[in-house]
């Protein structure tokens, strides 16, 4: 009896270990990705050489294989936000990031969200902030992507805040917002509504200046 | 945070921006690098050997040797490299720690050699990540235990000033401590023998008188062993009450074994000395007869070895539970079966399923009695199935037991397993603690503002730099990311505690904390504004009124609160925490001491009175090119 359930035991193995070389060997053709040359680079983004030489150690250093996926992702933007939930945040953050939509933000994707946001103009600035605010990518920011970006921010801050975070703080928010920009009412921002109020406002305009020297 | 994730930092400040078309207030300004020097190369050599890194690779642990400006110190000039006289195999896993920031302990190395490598280089070793923690924990406390052991031999040497009471117990835990306690230990070890020798001699039959069966000597010489049996009760008894007397917990001796079977070896005695007048309960009396014999278990107290057979079968009371659990169902399954195998046979011994549970212990024990034995041809095949089941349930959980009372033996040489566990505890506090750092260093860095912010007023215009020789670079700007996130939010970091006071406060909190000599011009930038009043230049000077009147109104109330708060110990950082007190009293109270606005004091070393010039002067003189920064955190 005992002999008959030790044969059965084997049977199984044997075809699990099958299954997994085949599942091996498929993972092994999308671990490694090598980015475009220096050259390219430089020629499509406005960094230089060195810097760039600094952005791929540090951005290889944390992912071997050469590209980012949505867990790394939000793992490391976490570690730079102890007290709150950083992951939803980081979520719309690799949306914007991953420009064509697979799933994995690759060194190119990186590089060149860095390169709007450090050394582009306000206007292509804008257009990368609108286009994180825009969830859907269809060219308008409703009330309901908006309260998802807020509360995403919010909730970075944790539950150890001055004052006390209350429920409806980030939709009151989100009312002051839309009535500073939606010019027409209508209840959703265009992109020329929205670039069109933040090159009013002085102190949007002075904050996009903020991280010019970054790098 | 993390090592490599440092080099994310431009990353996330980027996507900051992100932030500001919803942030309603100003962003404070960014620390500027100031030094822009190019990443260079760093060449380190350990004892000849050359190892070469860059710096911000090192710079990223900046508590460390290597991190820190500490290295300066073994800075060759000569040679331009930093040179350590230590092990240069040592220090290839402390350098790997800078490099993928986990530390792994290499089993070649010797322990405390390690331990040493690391204290020198400032790396705590509760970072040693889990593949290779268990490996170090192990090996430091077979060295730790190795140690002690050759303290133990020197211990025995007699403490001073242990009262009576004191050596009594040590003499008693310890035989070999006096003479007098070895004495002692024989003495009552005889005792114990004669104790159990008589219990058994008493049941042997000796000799038959001629007129009668052969009675067992406990009859015949009633006397004489009464005698013995009092004697051995006395010394028990004694020995008990001087043990009682001695203990220095009193509640927790009388809890423990040993003392427990202490007093089961002595009451049948005096029960029996109670009873003897009843006649009814002789029967009883002559049961408890039995409990004598756990006289026996008193020489544990002299044998290591049978103590560790019972913490053994202490400790493994999940195997022997298993063991017995799987007997119980092997016995049942063949006894059912061999029941109605056997109940066709006539003048079958198995008259009923209890009565076939003893067939098959017997069996499976392999034991094999013979008092009953299957006679049909089923009952048969059956009953070897049984006995060579028997063989492997009996086998397995046999190995486990002995694996472990061997592991216990050689562990019961050395230390404890307590300390084993507070140490667990203390490691995850460490490290706790190393990650909350991160959160509590930026709260540390807001009243540092304060405290590099001040010395401002004297007029220096590089106070960007002061800023910036205090905390790392790197530590500034992820603090500076977090400074435009709560202005983005208008919402403050606050730490645990600070969090429950103001959570306990409740609706104190909510009461509109404004003065009434503020107007709200700014609208909506008052309101999330109204508990910051960090300025710099940037601001249109139509901001400065009510938020320069808000500050005002709250180091007012330091000025009151200052006399009743007992000193700590930076006054900068009491400046902080006043004014949050400050600032939550004056919303109770409503307390506008505007008075205190037109003091013009000068600039003494008083925290309170620099804070007040300044913001007087910038009422002034709006347009001062002094950065202020009176944060009310």
């Amino acid at each position: 009896m005992g002999a008959l359930m030790v044969i059965f035991s084997l049977q199984p193995k044997q075809r699990n270990k099958r299954k997994d070389s085949v599942e091996d060997e498929l993972e092994m053709s999308t671990v490694r990705h090598r980015p475009e040359g220096l050259e390219q680079l430089e020629a499509q983004t406005k960094f230089s050489r060195k810097e760039l030489q600094i952005l791929y150690r540090g951005f290889k250093n944390e992912c071997p294989s050469g590209v980012v996926n949505e867990d790394t992702f939000k793992d490391i933007y976490s570690q730079f936000f102890p007290q709150g939930d950083a992951s939803t945040y980081a979520h719309f953050l690799f949306n914007a990031f991953d420009t064509d939509h697979n799933g994995s933000v690759s060194f190119e994707d990186f590089v060149m969200g860095l390169s709007i946001l450090l050394r582009g103009s306000v206007q292509e600035k804008l257009n990368w902030a609108f286009n994180l605010y825009d969830i859907n990518k269809d060219g308008y920011i409703t009330k309901e992507e908006m309260l998802d970006i807020m509360k995403s921010i919010y909730d970075m801050m944790g539950k150890c805040t001055y004052p006390i975070l209350k429920e409806e703080t980030p939709r009151q928010h989100v009312e002051i917002f839309f009535q500073k920009m939606d010019k027409n009412k209508d209840g959703v921002v265009t992109i020329d509504e929205f670039i069109d109020c933040c090159q009013n406002d002085e102190n949007i305009m002075r904050s996009m200046q903020l991280f010019e020297n970054v790098i | 945070m993390a090592a490599g994730v440092a080099a994310w930092l431009p990353f996330a400040r980027a996507a900051a921006i992100g932030w500001m078309p919803v942030a309603n207030c100003p962003m404070p300004i960014a620390p500027r690098d100031q030094s822009k020097r190019q990443d260079e190369l760093i060449v380190l050599n350990v004892s000849g050997r050359r190892f070469q890194t860059w710096r911000t690779t090192l710079e990223r642990y900046p508590d460390t040797l290597l991190g820190s400006s500490e290295k300066e110190f073994f800075y060759n000039e000569e040679t331009k490299e930093y040179f350590f006289d230590r092990d240069p195999d040592a220090f290839r896993s402390v350098l790997n720690f800078y490099r993928t920031g986990k530390l792994h302990y290499p089993r070649h190395e010797c322990i405390s050699a390690y331990d040493e490598e690391l204290a020198f280089f400032g790396i705590i070793p509760e970072i040693i990540g889990d593949c290779c923690y268990e490996e170090y924990k192990d090996r430091k406390r077979e060295n730790a235990e190795r140690l002690m052991d050759d303290q133990e031999e020197n211990k025995d040497s007699k403490l001073p000033h242990m009262n009576f009471r004191e050596t009594m117990w040590r003499a008693f835990e310890n035989p070999h401590t006096s003479t007098m306690a070895l004495v002692f230990y024989y003495v009552t070890g005889f005792f114990i023998a004669i104790s159990v020798i008589t219990n058994v001699v008493e049941t042997v039959p000796c000799g038959s008188t001629p007129n009668q069966k052969d009675v067992p000597c406990g009859e015949r010489y009633t006397v004489a062993f009464f005698c013995m049996d009092t004697a051995c009760v006395m010394i028990f008894t004694v020995e008990y009450l001087m043990r009682l007397f001695a203990a220095p917990s009193r509640y927790r001796f009388m809890r423990s074994v040993m003392s427990i079977i202490d007093v089961v070896a002595i009451l049948p005695y005096y029960i029996g000395l109670i009873m003897t007048n009843n006649e009814d309960v002789s029967g009883a009396f002559v049961t408890l007869r039995v409990f004598r014999v756990f006289r026996i278990f008193k020489f544990s107290r002299h044998s290591q070895g049978l103590r560790i057979l019972g913490y053994t079968l202490k400790s493994c009371a999940s195997e022997l539970g298993f063991l017995l659990f799987s007997l119980t169902m092997a016995i049942i399954i063949f006894a059912t079966v061999m029941f109605y195998a056997e109940k066709g046979s006539t003048s079958s011994k198995f008259t009923s399923i209890p009565a076939s549970f003893w067939y098959t212990i017997v069996t499976m024990t392999t034991l094999g009695y013979g008092d009953m034995v299957p006679k049909t041809i089923a009952g048969k095949i059956f009953g070897s199935i049984c006995s060579l089941s028997g063989v492997l349930v009996i086998a397995l959980p046999v190995p486990v037991i002995v694996s472990n009372f061997s592991r216990i033996y050689h562990q019961n040489q050395r230390a404890d397993k307590r300390r084993a566990q507070k140490v667990q505890k203390a490691r995850l506090a460490r490290i706790r603690a190393a990650k909350s750092g991160s959160s509590t260093a930026f709260l540390h860095s807001k009243r540092n503002g304060l405290f590099t912010g001040l010395p401002q007023l004297q007029g220096s215009e590089e106070g960007d730099q002061q800023l910036n020789k205090t905390a790392s670079l790197l530590e500034s700007q992820h603090h500076h990311l977090l400074h435009c996130l709560e202005k983005t939010t208008a919402h403050e970091f606050v730490d645990e505690q600070l969090y429950e006071q103001n959570c306990l406060e409740g609706t104190l909190q909510s009461c509109p904390s404004r003065s009434p000599s503020l107007s709200s011009q700014e609208g909506p930038t008052s309101t999330c504004c109204c508990r910051r009043s960090r300025k710099n230049p940037h601001l249109p000077s139509a901001g400065v009124p009510p938020t320069c009147q808000r500050s005002l109104q709250e180091l007012s109330a330091i000025h009151i609160q200052c006399g009743d708060q007992p000193p700590l110990s930076t006054s900068r950082s009491s400046l902080n925490m006043k004014l949050d007190e400050g600032s939550r009293l004056n919303c109770k109270t409503g307390l506008i001491t505007t008075a205190i606005i037109s003091v013009p004091t000068p600039p003494a070393i008083s925290p309170e009175g620099d804070g007040q010039s300044l913001t007087s002067t910038n009422v002034q003189t709006p347009a001062s090119s002094n950065v202020v920064k009176v944060s009310a955190l």
